[in-house]
C-alpha cells in the first residue's frame, strides 16, 4: 500500500447529464486505477447524483464536504491517471481540469468558491451531488430520517400540519398553493382509505429540477411522503414519474427497496403502528396529466383528461374516489427540514408571501446552465447573471422566459424584480416548475410564442372547445406572422383569443396557454410588427423572412467551451 | 403473432392481475419489450383485463410515449425542449432528416431508423440534445450530426447506438 498524506474522498456525479458526457466509465476507470495502485484506504471514491452544473460535465469533485474541495469539470478518461496521481506524495491538482471564469478565464479550482455555487442557498438540493443516491445509508449519515421519527414519536398529525402551515411552504409544482392547507383538507376529509401521490410528471420543456432531485435524493421525497402520509392519515403513495426520466425510476426503486429493508416503509414503520407503502407509476407522456384530477385519471388508468367544472378537490374525491393529497417532489423534499429544523426557521428565508427557495433550472442563452435553488425574492439579475455569468459571446440580454408553456417572457427592464410566486404572476409570467430559459438578441419572441402554441395545441386534451380551438387558431395566427404572411390585425386576434382561451378553459392548461403569447405582446410588440408590417425577423430566426439564417456551426463560437 | 412473442406476452401478463388500473404500466411494459403495441398483443390485454380493444386504442393514442408502428433499429429523439429550441434544436431535426432520409415520426424503409421528437429530456443544460436509444448525446452541433450518421465516419451509431 503506497502512502498517501491523508484520506481523500472523490465523487463522481452520475447525472443523466454527466452519463451522457461518459461518466459511467470515468467513475469505473478511477476504480480501477485506485486498485491497480492498492490505494483504496487512501482515496474513498462514491457515486452521486447530479451537481445541477451539469453544462460542466462530467463533474468530479475531491473533498466536496471540506471548504479546500477541488471541482474538476469536463473530465474524460484521459484524465484519470492524472487525478489519481495527484494524491500520491508530490503530486499536485489537475489545473487543466479548473472550472474558469466565463469572463476572465481565471481558474477556480475550489469548489465552493464557484460563483455558480456561492450565491445559491441549497436546501431541498442540499443532498444532490453529495450523498450516494443508491445507499441508504449515506441518505441516514446526513441525518435522513430523523425527521420521519421525529413525526412519528413526537408529533401528532395535527402538529405536522400546523408545522406545514405555519411554514408557508407553498406547492413548488406550478400554482403555488399553500400545502399546509392542502394537508389540512386531505386530512379533514373523511374516509379510512386515503391517498398520498407525488407529482414528477415534469412536463414542461426546459425544466429538469424533479428529475434532478430523484436521480440524487430520492429518500428525501420518500421521507416527506412518509411524513405526509402519517400526517393525512393515508396508507399507501404514489409517485407518478415521467416515462422519460428511467434514471429516475431505476434509482426510486432502489430507494423504496432500501428503506422497505430498514423499515421506513411498511406495514409496521419503525414499531410505531403506522403502515405505509409506497408504489411507482410511471407516467406515459402527457403534458395536462400536470392537471390533478388528470394525473388521477391517469393512474386509474384512463385518458388524462380534467374532470369537468365543477369538480371537487382531489384532496376530498381524488384517486379511485377518496381522499387524495398530491403534492410536487420538492415540495416532499421540504418536509423533513421543516420538521427537524422547525417552520420559522423555514420561514425566515423568502418573500412576505414565498417562504423558502426557489429551484430553477437555468438555461438557454446563460453562460453557466444549470439547476440552482436561491431564496425566494432573489433579482432575476443576481439569477442570470452573478450565478448564471451572464449572456455569453457578448451577445445582449433581451428576456428570460419563466414557467414553461404556462408562463411568458420577461424583458431586461424587470431584471431588479425579486423573483418569487407573486412578482412572477404580475409580470404576466409564473413559476410554474421553474424553467427559467436566458434568451438573447438572436431569439426571436414571436418565434418562441409559436413554440409554445405549438406546443399546447399539441398537448391540448380535447375535451373543451376553447383550449382545442383556440390554441390551434392562435398556433395557425403566429405561424403565419413567422412566415411572412401576418395581416395588420393578428396582434388584436391574438390578444382577443388569448383573452377568450384563458377565461373559459377547463384546466390550467389551457387558461394559462396563452401567456406566452401575452407576455411577447406586451413586452416586444415592436417584434411582432416588424414580421407584419415589414416581412423582417429582426433576430434572423423565422426562415420565411431571412435570407440567411445564422447556422449552427456559427454560432457554436459562442460560450466558453 | 408467433408462439415466441405470445410466450413473452403471456409472462408479461402474468404479473399483473387482470385489473383495469393496470392498462397503463402494461401497455410501459409490453412496449418496452416489443418497441410498440403489436395489434395481436392489445387483442390479448384486452381479454385480459376484460376491456374493449377500443377503450385500448383510445389511451394507447392520448399518451405520447405509445406506439402502434414498430421502431427501427436506431431510434433517435430529437429534443424539443424550450433550450434546445432556443439553441436550435430545429435545424438540428432538419439535419438529422436530410442525413438518415427519413421524417420525424417516420420509420426507413429498411427499418434501421426512426426518427421522433420528445417533449423534454431534462438535459436542458446540454441543450440541443438528443438521445439514440438510451443514450443521450448533448451539446449537439451540425457537424455533430454529420459524425453521428455518416456510415463510414468511425464515431458513427454503431458504437454507442446500441448499448
Amino acid at each position: 500500500m503506497r502512502m498517501i498524506k491523508k484520506q481523500y474522498s472523490l465523487t463522481v456525479c452520475q447525472g443523466t447529464g454527466c452519463i451522457s458526457g461518459g461518466a459511467e466509465d470515468i467513475f469505473s476507470s478511477l476504480e480501477d486505477e485506485i486498485d491497480r495502485l492498492n490505494l483504496g484506504e487512501g482515496i474513498r471514491i462514491k457515486r452521486t447524483g447530479c451537481h445541477g452544473f451539469c453544462q460542466r460535465g462530467p463533474l468530479v469533485v475531491v473533498d466536496p464536504e471540506t471548504s479546500s474541495g477541488l471541482f474538476y469539470s469536463k473530465v474524460a478518461p484521459g484524465d484519470v491517471s492524472d487525478i489519481i496521481q495527484s494524491f500520491l506524495p508530490g503530486g499536485k491538482p489537475v489545473e487543466r481540469l479548473f472550472y474558469r471564469d466565463p469572463a476572465s478565464s481565471k481558474p477556480i479550482p475550489n469548489y465552493h468558491d464557484i460563483p455558480f455555487y456561492r450565491k445559491q442557498e441549497r436546501i431541498v438540493l442540499r443532498n444532490c451531488g453529495h450523498i450516494d443516491p443508491e445507499d441508504i445509508d449515506d441518505y441516514l449519515a446526513t441525518g435522513g430520517y430523523q425527521a420521519l421519527r421525529k413525526a412519528l414519536f413526537e408529533m401528532t398529525p395535527e402538529q405536522i400540519i400546523a408545522e406545514v402551515k405555519q411554514s408557508g411552504l407553498r406547492g413548488l409544482g406550478g400554482a403555488g398553493f399553500p400545502a399546509g392547507r392542502k394537508w389540512e383538507a386531505t386530512f379533514r376529509a373523511g374516509g379510512n382509505e386515503k391517498y398520498v401521490i407525488c407529482n414528477a410528471d415534469e412536463g414542461d420543456p426546459g425544466a429538469f429540477q424533479d428529475r434532478s432531485v430523484l436521480e440524487a435524493d430520492p429518500h428525501s421525497v420518500l421521507e416527506g411522503m412518509v411524513i405526509a402520509g402519517y400526517a393525512v392519515g393515508a396508507r399507501r403513495g404514489f409517485i407518478y414519474v415521467r416515462a422519460e426520466y428511467p434514471l429516475a425510476v431505476k434509482r426510486l426503486r432502489i430507494a423504496i427497496t432500501q428503506a422497505r429493508d430498514k423499515g421506513f416503509l411498511g406495514r409496521d414503520i419503525l414499531g410505531s403502528g403506522f403502515g405505509f407503502d409506497i408504489e411507482i407509476f410511471r407516467g406515459a407522456g402527457a403534458f395536462v396529466c400536470g392537471e390533478s384530477t388528470a394525473l388521477v385519471l391517469s393512474i386509474e388508468g384512463k385518458r388524462g383528461m380534467p374532470k369537468p367544472l365543477p369538480r371537487p378537490r382531489t384532496a376530498e374525491v381524488g384517486l379511485w374516489g377518496k381522499p387524495t393529497l398530491l403534492n410536487n417532489v420538492k415540495t416532499f423534499a421540504n418536509i423533513p427540514l421543516i420538521i427537524v429544523r422547525g417552520s420559522e426557521w423555514f420561514a425566515s428565508r423568502g418573500t412576505e408571501t414565498s417562504k423558502g427557495t426557489a429551484i430553477f433550472s437555468l438555461t438557454g442563452k446563460v453562460a453557466n446552465c444549470g439547476l440552482i435553488e436561491v431564496p425566494m425574492g432573489t433579482r432575476l439579475r443576481e439569477i442570470i447573471f452573478d450565478i448564471g455569468g451572464g449572456v455569453p459571446g457578448g451577445k445582449a440580454f433581451k428576456a428570460v422566459q419563466t414557467g414553461g408553456p404556462s408562463g411568458g417572457c420577461i424583458p431586461a427592464s424587470l431584471l431588479d424584480m425579486p423573483v418569487d410566486f407573486d412578482s412572477l404572476t404580475a409580470a404576466g409570467s409564473m413559476m410554474g416548475s421553474g424553467g427559467m430559459v436566458v434568451m438573447d438578441e438572436d431569439t426571436c419572441m414571436v418565434d418562441v410564442a409559436r413554440y409554445f402554441l405549438d406546443f399546447t395545441q399539441r398537448e391540448s386534451c380535447g375535451q373543451c372547445i376553447p383550449c382545442r380551438v383556440g390554441t390551434k387558431q392562435m398556433f395557425s395566427v403566429l405561424d403565419d406572422i413567422t412566415t411572412g404572411q401576418g395581416r395588420p390585425e393578428d396582434i388584436d386576434l391574438l390578444l382577443e383569443l388569448g383573452e377568450s382561451v384563458a377565461g373559459t378553459s377547463l384546466c390550467a392548461l389551457g387558461q394559462t396557454a396563452p401567456n406566452p403569447v401575452l407576455t411577447t405582446i406586451r413586452y416586444f410588440r415592436d417584434e411582432y410588427e416588424a414580421h407584419i408590417h415589414e416581412k423582417r425577423c429582426p433576430a434572423g430566426v423565422c426562415q420565411a423572412l431571412v435570407s440567411k439564417t445564422p447556422s449552427l456551426s456559427k454560432r457554436e463560437g459562442e460560450g466558453d467551451k | 403473432m408467433e408462439e415466441l412473442e405470445e410466450q413473452l406476452l403471456r409472462e408479461v401478463l402474468s404479473f399483473y392481475r387482470g385489473k383495469k388500473n393496470e392498462l397503463i404500466p402494461i401497455l410501459l411494459e409490453v412496449q418496452g419489450n416489443f418497441s410498440y403495441l403489436p395489434e395481436d398483443a392489445i387483442q390479448l390485454i384486452a381479454s385480459f383485463l376484460n376491456i374493449a380493444e377500443g377503450e385500448i386504442y383510445s389511451v394507447a393514442s392520448f399518451y405520447a410515449q405509445f406506439r402502434l408502428l414498430p421502431l427501427g433499429r436506431q431510434c433517435v429523439t430529437v429534443c424539443r425542449g424550450t433550450a434546445c429550441h432556443i439553441r436550435g434544436s430545429h435545424q438540428i431535426l432538419q439535419e438529422i432528416e436530410k442525413a438518415v432520409g427519413v421524417k420525424e415520426g417516420e420509420t426507413s424503409s429498411d427499418m434501421e431508423y426512426t426518427l421522433e421528437t420528445v417533449a423534454c429530456i431534462g438535459c436542458c443544460a446540454l441543450a440541443p440534445c438528443l438521445r439514440i436509444n438510451n443514450n443521450v448525446h448533448g451539446e449537439m452541433t451540425l457537424e455533430k450530426v454529420r459524425g453521428l450518421f455518416n456510415p463510414e465516419s468511425s464515431s458513427g451509431l454503431s458504437l454507442d447506438g446500441r448499448g
